[in-house]
């Protein structure tokens, strides 16, 4: 008998982008810890595997001044998480944290503490970046060339599991040393080993190089959710290369992040949809996003009204801390003829072009298609990210997980107490 | 937390957070690090004398009150006519320049419910005291007697002055590690009296909770202190014995609250909330 293959689920709490919608009369405050407190209770009624945290060092600007369409600002990770851990009894807890603009022995202490308070269920999810302007946030400035973000991360990931692993199981301190390209460290480690030995390591990003990163070092991979095909393509590619690093497929589990809107009726659904995207595209945000394109001041231009003519700008200095589109003129062309084709004003061509949510329907439609990325091999799991502080998970906790539940393909109790033992990986074995 | 080998940005970002996550009741004891062995831990600088390393938390101590600042209290706006989540003339660069570090802004976590979390410097060496002088809410003097506390808490409390501050937005604690044992007894005789004494750990106090109410009250008439910050040798035993006996004590006398009047840190220690420096200024992002 074949056992059949469950997923593992989520959250990612609402945060400073353009998915999260704060008009809606329902919208609570991002910062206040109830409003954390209420999602990570919601992801562990609904036994998900772990709740997600995002992280921005710099806050992003457009045209020089402060972008301020979306959210902005949040409170700090770990420490977010660590009062968390006092609140909830098993559900994961992940921290996005910057290998750039931290150092291994430090972050991680931050996070053997965090898997200490929560007795194993700390995560953290490695991200890199190199740009001077989040580095003119702190000492070294952008120090760090763009080439050698991964090589500084995969070293980072190195150093800290020798850090986690220089006690010994039985909690004998010992003295490490690590010397290598970015780090010349020494000493002793200022905590016995944490229950899981290793906090569960995630990688966000599609790039070739974040996909070898994920194979030879992480625990979960974080990706962008696309088509049913695209999807099984990227998971045969990241497993496939598992087997280089001695590791088996089922040691890197590779989760989307996914938005989903439900409905009694495909129609209510995709009607809510449509009022979710109004709501996210805005007249400021849809004039906002076309700047993004041409790299050029578009604020003349009426949102409701046609694309500009003019080409986008190649060198544009107008948005930053954010990351381009790879081929704006491309990206332009096919916006204009979309325009043309439907005959959409700015804000509609922005709304139809862009972020449309992953998954529309009744409970049960999204729960089979869910399930059929799962069970067709183009993903372990999903990261949802709901669009509304703090109720935006209630409705997939209290609708479609009793159906998956129903179809085998979701847990309906947690079996272990560390977020290791929930999302099946082996104990680390530990190096000495 | 140390200021020497953390990232400033970082550090404020944190404590900003933890006073998020408690509803105002953070604080924060700023420490330098002096060691070489510290140094090899983060690997990024050598060991330096405190008084370089005294000097730069003084400047991190700036900045992180200018981040805390870098949001006004009424940045947040969530104004849907114009599309804009926060009012960004509300929110400021802060541009601090130190002689090892520079920071830019504005924070990434708005101003936090105390406005400035509660700053903890132990004041008891040289090199500290301006630090504190300047930027502490709360100074620690780790002393044995009160004649010392009180010469320094003049000492900081002028020193404040000198700074422009009111020096009764300083609150100057006497720092004692607290050996209560196991039955009711009289304080171990130390240097000069019945007081504690100096050890390795800091000044040691031993003896019953009976006694050591006796202390603090002394203390506090002398005006030697404004409160006291304790630490057990055994939390589980001693803090026991602080709270049923020695705190009992001192409500008894109406030395200490029965009740706490207000919800934040601040206004357990009674100090106001601090205006924020860009607001009074009104200056542009």
């Amino acid at each position: 008998m074949t056992v059949r293959k469950r997923m593992h689920l989520a959250a990612h709490f609402p945060g400073v982008n353009s998915t999260t919608v704060w008009t809606d009369p329902r919208s609570k405050s991002q910062i206040d810890f109830a409003s954390f407190e209420h999602l990570a209770r919601t992801a562990e009624r609904g036994l998900f595997d772990f709740f997600f945290l995002a992280e921005g060092l710099r806050l992003r600007e457009h045209k020089g001044r402060i972008h301020d369409l979306d959210v902005v600002g949040r409170p700090e990770s770990i420490t977010v998480l660590n009062a968390l851990a006092a609140v909830t009894e098993r559900l994961g807890l992940a921290a996005t944290v910057n290998a750039t603009f931290n150092e291994p022995y430090e972050l991680a202490r931050r996070l053997a503490t965090l898997d200490h308070l929560s007795r194993g269920r700390a995560a953290w999810n490695v991200v890199t970046s190199s740009d001077a302007f989040t580095g003119e946030n702190f000492r070294r400035g952008g120090f760090l060339d763009r080439a050698d973000r991964y090589a500084r991360a995969a070293e980072f990931v190195a150093t800290a599991r020798k850090l986690w692993d220089s006690w010994t199981p039985e909690g004998v301190a010992r003295p490490f040393a690590h010397r290598g390209q970015h780090f010349d460290i020494a000493g002793e480690f200022g905590l016995p080993r944490s229950p899981q030995g290793q906090p569960v390591v995630i990688q966000a990003g599609d790039s070739d190089e974040g996909r070898e990163f994920a194979a030879a070092t992480a625990d979960v991979v974080f990706t962008r959710h696309g088509t049913l095909d695209a999807g099984r393509e990227f998971y045969a590619d990241v497993k496939g290369r598992l087997a280089t690093y001695g590791r088996s497929p089922e040691d890197l589990k590779i989760m989307p992040g996914v938005t989903v809107v439900l409905g009694d009726t495909a129609a209510d659904a995709r009607e809510r949809a449509a009022e979710i995207r109004r709501r996210q595209v805005s007249p400021q945000n849809a004039l906002l996003s076309l700047e993004q394109i041409w790299g050029v001041d578009l604020s003349s231009y009426d949102p409701d009204g046609p694309l500009p003519d003019i080409d986008p700008e190649l060198e544009p200095a107008l948005a930053r801390g954010r990351v381009r589109v790879a081929d704006p003129l491309a990206v332009a062309e096919k916006w204009r003829s979309l325009s043309r084709a439907k005959g959409l004003s700015i804000r509609q061509t922005v709304i139809e072009a862009s972020g449309r949510q992953s998954f529309v329907g009744t409970p049960e439609t999204v729960a089979a298609e869910l399930d059929e990325f799962v069970t067709t091999g183009a993903a372990d799991g999903f990261i949802l990210v709901p669009h509304l502080t703090p109720g935006g998970l209630d409705e997939f906790v209290d609708r479609v997980v009793p159906l998956l539940q129903e179809r085998g393909a979701f847990r309906t109790e947690y079996t272990g107490t560390t977020l290791r033992s929930h999302l099946g990986l082996p104990e680390p074995i530990w190096k000495g | 937390v140390t200021t020497t080998h953390t990232e400033p940005f970082h550090v404020q970002a944190a404590v900003a957070t933890l006073d998020w996550v408690s509803r105002g009741r953070a604080g924060w004891q700023l420490d330098v690090s002096t060691t070489e062995g510290e140094a090899r831990l983060f690997g990024r600088r050598h060991a330096a004398p405190a008084d370089a390393l005294w000097r730069e938390a003084g400047e991190i101590a700036e900045a992180a009150a200018r981040l805390w600042d870098s949001w006004e209290d009424d940045a947040e706006i969530r104004d849907e006519a114009t599309g804009r989540f926060v009012d960004r003339d509300k929110l400021h660069h802060v541009d601090f320049r130190g002689a090892t570090f520079f920071v830019k802004g504005p924070s990434i976590v708005p101003r936090p419910p105390q406005g400035h979390p509660v700053r903890v410097v132990d004041a008891t060496e040289g090199p500290a005291r301006r630090v504190a002088a300047r930027y502490a809410d709360v100074a620690l003097v780790r002393v044995v007697g009160p004649a010392q506390a009180r010469a320094v808490r003049a000492e900081l409390r002028n020193a404040a002055a000198k700074f422009g501050r009111d020096p009764d937005t300083l609150r100057v604690l006497g720092s004692l590690v607290v050996d209560l044992g196991d039955g009711e007894r009289a304080a171990e005789p130390g240097h000069g009296g019945g007081g504690p004494r100096q050890t390795a750990q800091g000044p040691l106090y031993r003896g019953g909770p009976v006694d050591l109410a006796e202390l603090i009250a002394a203390w506090h008439a002398s005006e030697a202190v404004d409160g006291f910050h304790l630490t057990p040798v055994e939390p589980h035993r001693d803090l026991e014995r602080l709270v049923n006996g020695t705190v009992a004590l001192l409500q008894h006398r109406g030395l200490f609250r029965t009740f706490y009047p207000g919800s934040t840190l601040r206004e357990h220690l009674g100090l106001a909330r601090p205006a924020n420096q860009y607001a009074v200024a009104g200056g542009a992002s």
